[in-house]
């Protein structure tokens, strides 16, 4: 079990290390830490540091906390086929954080401010719909129905951001475009330290859920029956997983398929235990959307993609053989 | 060992006995007359049952669809809590005890069990290990050898690495009964095990139970719909009707035709057959 997390690990602190590296400008590892040389002469370092770091930093933030969320939803719905885009919860966290953008929201909470606690409104709104259709159907939802119900609820919410779109001013709607496609275009850590607060709370609540969602995943009653206290374990994977989507999406945009591709990537190495799933997905999913974003930025250099185009390309046809395999 | 006094339980909104999510009163509570008057007979799902099972016995639930069996086995694991009345284990009060505590002393085996995701046979095994362990606890080399004893318990050593997905249903019943004795409680409450199988896992299955009623003491309460596995199987028997009990006591005396009638509206021949060596219930066709 520990090979497996420090393989991981190491996984995602060398996609973080070394994804900097490339572009328009290939920068030398040794000499950003070389440090005979002082910042403000060592241009590769301001590369690293300035222009570059930021924005791997938030694909790994974003990576994480889609990931990790797209497990606990599958884990607590019994449905492998459920994530945060395909149950409408990125939606969910987009539209809350579109509101924030257009309207100038600005205030904070226990030290998030406006835009992720708009967003994580919109997630846990928009899960609370999903999660008490399924719990109103008591023998478990159907794979049919749930994704209905995202696809609905996701059609539902886009309308909502597009009507906010279109009475809103011009240059605003070019922005809010741009991010709804799932962008990282960070170039400050303003904006990471904004969504690392309530990513850090989601985590601390995730760090108590992997058990609990092994023996939920085989059936809830069965789970109670053999001590799991069901009811509160639901509610810290629902608030955490709804915490996490509202992070990422209030930073990256609803980048799409992350939280589909990342755990059934991941499961097919470690297998089911989510002792494993759970921490390696974070890691995993960390150093895959870094990996995507090295794409975006440099498929069609000096153009920068916005990285959902890149994850939606992977995650379509993934998810597409997810379905014809169940089938 | 297991008590059930004056249980109740009703579905839907009421005064004094309510969606049963917590007891109106703890402790004992009878409703009254004019309480139940409240209440059209249909809500109420459990009405006044009680029952004892004793320490290594085998105690079949019966009754037709809908009579409240499955409700009862709930109340009995402490998933549901009774509006009124009571659940005693060993004298202790179901509803104070612990999650954990509750899962150390009584397991169950629900009807079916479907993994969602691709868990092996041991890994569902290693399930029943949760309530002896720590929050952050990982399984030990003693907990391996408590698994694969239940494994061996259940003739299901040789599919321990398989996933569990791929297994039949009689096979995937056995491998839950080895989770369930892997969580070394001492009372298995198992709902209609058989409902899914065919006949030869329905023999396999409950020439396990007695086995392992035998060899171990476990006691277990069992809801089938199957009359000839009750006979065969269970020392005493609780029939329910419309979730009130019609009659109890030890099979011999409570399984009759007339019961059977009354249940079911099923005419049926009983009697005792003498290669099964136990009572045998030929339905013979609807009673008019």
């Amino acid at each position: 079990m520990i090979v497996t997390w420090s393989a991981f690990g190491a996984l995602a602190v060398g996609a973080c290390l070394l994804a900097p590296l490339v572009g328009s400008t290939t920068i030398r590892l040794a000499a950003v830490f070389d440090r005979s040389r002082p910042f403000a002469d060592n241009i590769d370092a301001q590369i690293f540091f300035v222009a570059r770091l930021p924005r791997v930093l938030s694909a790994a933030l974003v990576g994480s906390g889609l990931s990790v969320a797209g497990v606990v939803f599958q884990a607590l719905l019994r449905n492998p086929l459920a994530s945060p885009d395909t149950l409408g919860v990125s939606a969910g966290a987009a539209l809350g954080a579109i509101l924030a953008i257009t309207f100038h929201l600005d205030f904070s909470l226990l030290g998030v401010s406006a835009v992720p606690l708009a967003s994580f409104s919109g997630s846990i709104g928009a899960l609370g719909i999903v999660y008490a259709l399924s719990v109103v159907r008591r023998r478990g939802t159907s794979t049919t129905v749930l994704l209905l119900a995202g696809v609905t609820l996701t059609a539902l919410l886009g309308a909502v951001v597009r009507f906010v779109q279109y009475v809103a001013d011009f240059t605003e709607t070019f922005q809010t475009v741009r991010w709804l496609m799932g962008s990282l275009d960070v170039a400050a850590y303003a904006p990471i330290g904004a969504a690392l607060v309530p990513m850090t709370a989601a985590f601390a609540g995730f760090i108590t859920l992997p058990r609990a969602l092994d023996l939920i995943s085989v059936g809830s009653e069965s789970a109670a029956a053999r001590g799991v206290n069901v009811t509160q374990s639901e509610r810290v994977a629902l608030v955490s997983a709804s915490l996490a989507t509202g992070a990422a999406v209030s930073l990256g945009g609803p980048v799409s398929f992350v939280g589909i591709v990342v755990p059934h990537l991941v499961r097919l190495i470690t297998g089911a235990d989510h002792r494993l799933v759970l921490p390696a997905s974070a890691l995993f999913g960390a150093a895959f959307l870094i990996g995507c974003d090295l794409i975006a930025r440099t498929a069609l250099a000096p153009v920068e993609l916005p990285v959902g185009i890149v994850t939606a390309i992977i995650g379509g046809p993934f998810f597409l053989w997810l379905l014809f395999r169940r089938g | 060992m297991l008590r059930a006094d004056n249980v109740c339980f009703a579905y839907g909104k009421g005064p004094a006995i309510g969606p049963a999510k917590r007891p109106a009163k703890v402790g004992h509570y009878v409703p009254t007359d004019n309480e139940l008057t409240n209440y059209a007979r249909t809500d109420f799902v459990l009405t006044d049952v009680t029952f004892e099972v004793g320490r290594g016995q085998i105690v079949g639930l019966l009754g037709p669809n809908g009579s409240g069996k499955t409700t009862l086995l709930r109340i009995l694991s402490g998933i549901l809590r009774p509006a009124s009345g009571r659940v005693a284990l060993n004298g202790t009060e179901v509803g104070r005890l612990s999650h954990r505590e509750l899962a150390r002393q009584i397991a169950v085996v629900p009807q079916e069990t479907h993994a969602t995701f691709d868990f092996s046979v041991l890994d569902i095994v290693l399930m029943g290990r949760y309530p002896h362990l720590g929050a952050f606890e990982l399984e030990g080399i003693a907990d391996l050898e408590i698994a694969r004893e239940a494994l061996a318990a259940t003739g299901t050593t040789a599919f321990e690495s398989r996933q569990f997905a791929t297994l039949s249903g009689g096979e995937k019943q056995r491998v839950v009964i080895a989770s369930a004795l892997a969580q070394a409680s001492a009372l298995l409450l198992l709902d209609e095990p058989t409902a899914s199988l065919d006949l030869g896992y329905q023999f396999e299955i409950a020439a396990l139970l007695g086995r392992l009623n035998r060899t171990r003491g476990t006691t277990m309460v069992v809801s089938t719909h199957d009359l000839n596995l009750a006979a065969a199987l269970c020392s005493e028997v609780v029939l329910l009707k419309q979730g009130r009990v019609l009659a109890q006591g030890s099979t011999e005396e409570a399984l009759t035709a007339a019961n059977v009638r009354a249940l079911y509206g099923i005419d049926a021949d009983v009697e005792f057959h003498k290669r099964a060596g136990h009572l045998t219930v030929v339905p013979i066709g609807r009673s008019l």
